[in-house]
């Protein structure tokens, strides 16, 4: 082994040696370098995915096996362009790295992925991580690209100028794979010898800091080495919940020598990354060679196309219509399958279960509730597919690049919009699609507004209102469609206005940026992005399905009880008895000057586990056996019968249009609920949004309402 | 021609040297770690279809930035 620098002082005291335990290697990578093809490689279906606490950034764990048949762990890290983190996602690269999160092992070994068509910036994270003393091993991507894009990677070269384990890999060919896992073998790996001149101007804050972190923040002598140069490009700007705060002393210091340069002018951080990058143009002098020019890629060719002023269009409005019509005509078969098995379980639990509370509980709290749900699954893993696809063959940079001028005018950027585009489909992936925004206060304005798109789920209450509506079967479709498109207009106006109102008042942010890699196309693989969908939606399902099922049981004990002092009453007595009923008594006054009665405010307080549920909940209210959402006729006819108490209508035509436009803007989806609860760490955000939907949906009405009686309707 | 003008003025297909660049920001602190640093050769690709973002080359991969980020980075043909 060569002589090591004389910084390089392994500290084997501290933790025992590879041999003893399961060593932990972390994969960390830029995006798009080809990291979780690799780390899906690795480990197969080995992998335990879930959120690191308190951040929601995606926590990915595998297991893989040595030469030798001993496990070995693996932490797939978020990519990141550098430590000097800017979003959620890089602050956990980077703290996990530092070891500052109690949450996770601080990783033994790390794998750097870096894509060989464009080493200079993959090396500079590589650069920052080497300052960790850690043992690397680095492994040079997409092999086959740098060839046929003219570049020649000697990684030989490579390996002499670090003196680290270099391997060249195709990840998506398996090529290379069985290297990597030999150098993963290995018992001893050298540390890297690569050494590099700190700049004279911040060496002595280097220095001092350095000292700092080891006394007073306990850090091992090397770590606070990396971590004192990162700081003065990061300032710990961002921060996450899980990492340990900075001792007052080191902060003082940093302070203390970033006030100093400023006063002189001193541009230091742009000098430690400048001098980062000469270290690595010296590396890459010598590893990498162009051999003669070469015409324009096959990525470069789709990009003239995609991104044409017109074709550019045509292509996205294509690929926006094929997402939308695949999720309406692939997902109903599989949703109807699912509802009828449902139903068929809570009949065959009618049949063998003695008739009580406990059944009740069982059939229509728990699977009436969460069944619901369920039948939005395929709606949602078809979502989560297309979203996969597109982010997987590179498209999704292109559709943000060309949107991001429209998102701009509400001071969004590009990536927002896909989220948003999903939610009209089902506000949940849209939610959870939002995790690509790095901006914290972008991906939040996203989440709050993302529910006001029309979902699917508000379509049979739009359809069975507009039934109501238009008296006569032979509604003509001009009407139907023609109302159907303004409540999706009204519903995607409001959006983008709260979205504005938003980024003006509540999370005023920096000012917005859009610094985005368009990554070279690839061909889809299709085992990450069938993972990938099992993957949220498992998520989705553990994690939201607590609140969901809570919820659907308040629901149950609501409408159940008290019980009708009848036993024989009916099923729309009993709703009328139950505690649901009385509150629908409570809140007529509130919502009385929107044209709503009491039995209306029932379905609107049900209805509050999914929207669709205020269908059935109407069927029961009205006394309208074996309604569907398909066949809204009977149910029509009796809505057309009910009537206030002095015998006016109930449903007039205002009154059912009020209704739809309450719909439009109400929060009333339990699953999306939980799921912001889960997306933004509490439940301070998704009851705002409540407050916030549900206030603008009672005003909006009441002004269409108030207004409509003035002009006589 | 060693005429100094801003990122976005640069011609569609021009190559350029990055020139000068504003010290402070975090944003401007990103783009140097992602290689965008004076000296670095910089290629205007295109612009999105509704004239913002612009789309650049660099370092042998495809960067986009506002006009109004561009407009605040000098180059030098």
């Amino acid at each position: 082994m060569p002589a090591l620098p004389p910084h390089i002082v392994p500290s084997g005291r501290k933790r025992p040696g590879p041999a003893d335990r399961t060593p932990v290697y972390a994969v960390v990578g830029n995006p798009n370098c080809g990291k979780s093809t690799l780390f899906n490689a690795l480990t197969g279906l080995k992998q335990k995915v879930g959120n690191y606490p308190g951040v929601t950034v995606e926590k990915k764990i595998g297991e893989t096996y040595s030469q030798h048949g001993k496990p070995i762990k693996i932490i797939d890290l978020p990519g990141a362009y550098s430590l000097a983190a800017r979003s959620p996602d890089e602050a956990v690269t980077r703290d996990v790295l530092l070891g500052r999160r109690a949450d996770t092992p601080q990783p033994d070994r790390i794998l750097c992925i870096v894509d060989a068509t464009n080493l200079e910036r993959n090396l500079y994270l590589v650069h920052q991580i080497l300052d960790l003393g850690r043992p690397v091993i680095l492994v040079v991507n997409m092999m086959d690209l740098a060839k046929s894009a003219g570049l020649q990677v000697r990684v030989g070269r490579l390996e002499e100028e670090l003196g680290i384990p270099v391997i060249a890999c195709e990840a998506v060919n398996g090529k290379g794979l069985v290297e990597l896992k030999l150098a993963m073998s290995r018992v001893d790996l050298p540390l890297a010898r690569h050494r590099w001149d700190v700049p004279a101007a911040v060496a002595p804050a280097v220095a001092e800091l350095q000292a700092a972190l080891t006394d007073s923040d306990r850090r091992p002598p090397l770590v606070a080495r990396a971590e004192a140069l990162l700081l003065l490009t990061d300032f710990d700007t961002v921060r996450v919940a899980g990492s340990a705060p900075l001792s007052v002393r080191t902060t003082d210091i940093l302070k203390h020598w970033r006030k100093k340069w400023e006063g002189e002018g001193t541009d230091w951080a742009g000098t430690l990354v400048a001098s980062r990058y000469d270290a690595i143009a010296r590396i890459c002098a010598d590893t990498v060679r162009q051999s003669g020019v070469t015409g324009p890629s096959v990525s470069d060719k789709i990009d003239a196309v995609v991104i044409h002023p017109l074709w550019g269009w045509v292509v996205f409005g294509s690929v926006m219509t094929l997402f939308f019509l695949s999720i309406f005509t692939f997902a109903q078969a599989p949703m109807d399958w699912i509802g009828d098995q449902t139903a068929a379980l809570a009949t065959w639990l009618k049949t063998a279960m003695p008739a009580g509370d406990l059944r009740s509980l069982l059939t229509d709290g728990v699977i009436g509730g969460v069944g619901t749900i369920i039948t939005f699954l395929p709606q949602i893993l078809i979502l989560y597919f297309f979203i996969g696809l597109l982010e997987n063959t590179g498209y999704m940079a292109r559709a943000a690049f060309i949107m991001d001028r429209l998102m701009s005018r509400v001071g969004l950027n590009g990536k927002s919009f896909i989220p948003l585009l999903s939610s009209y489909a089902c506000a949940i992936p849209g939610i959870m699609a939002t995790r690509t925004i790095e901006d914290p206060k972008d991906r939040l304005v996203t989440i709050l507004v993302a529910p006001l798109m029309s979902c699917s789920a508000r379509l049979p209450v739009y359809l069975l209102m507009i039934a109501a509506l238009l008296p006569g079967d032979a509604v003509p479709v001009f009407t139907k469609v023609g109302l159907m498109l303004l409540m999706y207009a009204l519903g995607t106006l409001g959006a983008f206005g709260f979205a504005w109102l938003f980024k003006r008042t509540l999370l005023k942010g920096a000012p917005p940026m859009m610094i985005m890699e368009l990554p070279p196309y690839r061909l889809p693989r299709w085992r990450d992005v069938v993972l990938q969908m099992f993957e949220r939606a498992g998520l989705f399902l553990r994690k939201a399905g607590t609140v969901i099922l809570g919820i659907s049981i308040v629901l149950w004990f609501l409408t159940t009880y008290p019980r009708h002092p009848n036993p024989d009453a009916t099923a729309t007595e009993q709703i009328a008895h139950s505690f649901a009923g009385q509150a629908g008594h409570l809140i007529e006054p509130v919502i009385k000057p929107l044209g709503f009665d009491w039995r209306v405010g029932i379905g609107l307080i049900t209805s509050f586990a999914a929207r669709e549920v205020f269908v059935s909940s109407m069927g029961v209210i009205f006394g309208v056996e074996g309604g569907d959402e398909k066949n809204t006729a009977p149910l029509r006819e009796a809505l057309h019968q009910a009537a206030w108490p002095g015998g006016a209508t109930l449903f007039t035509p205002l009154v059912c249009l009020v209704l739809m436009v309450y719909y439009v803007f109400a929060m009333q989806c339990m699953s999306t609920v939980a799921v912001v609860k889960r997306e933004t760490n509490g439940w301070k955000w998704p009851l705002f949004q409540i407050a916030y939907m549900t206030g603008t949906a009672w005003l909006v009405c009441l002004v269409i309402y108030q207004t409509g009686r003035a002009l006589g309707y | 021609m060693s005429a100094a003008l801003k990122l976005s003025e640069l011609p569609l297909g021009a190559s350029a040297r990055v020139k000068d660049f504003p010290k402070t920001g975090a944003t401007f602190l990103r783009l140097r770690e992602m290689g965008l640093l004076p000296g670095t050769s910089v290629t205007f690709v295109r612009a999105a279809p509704l004239g913002d973002p612009l789309e650049f080359k660099l370092r042998g991969y495809l960067l986009t930035l506002r006009r109004e980020e561009a407009a605040q980075i000098t180059v030098e043909a």
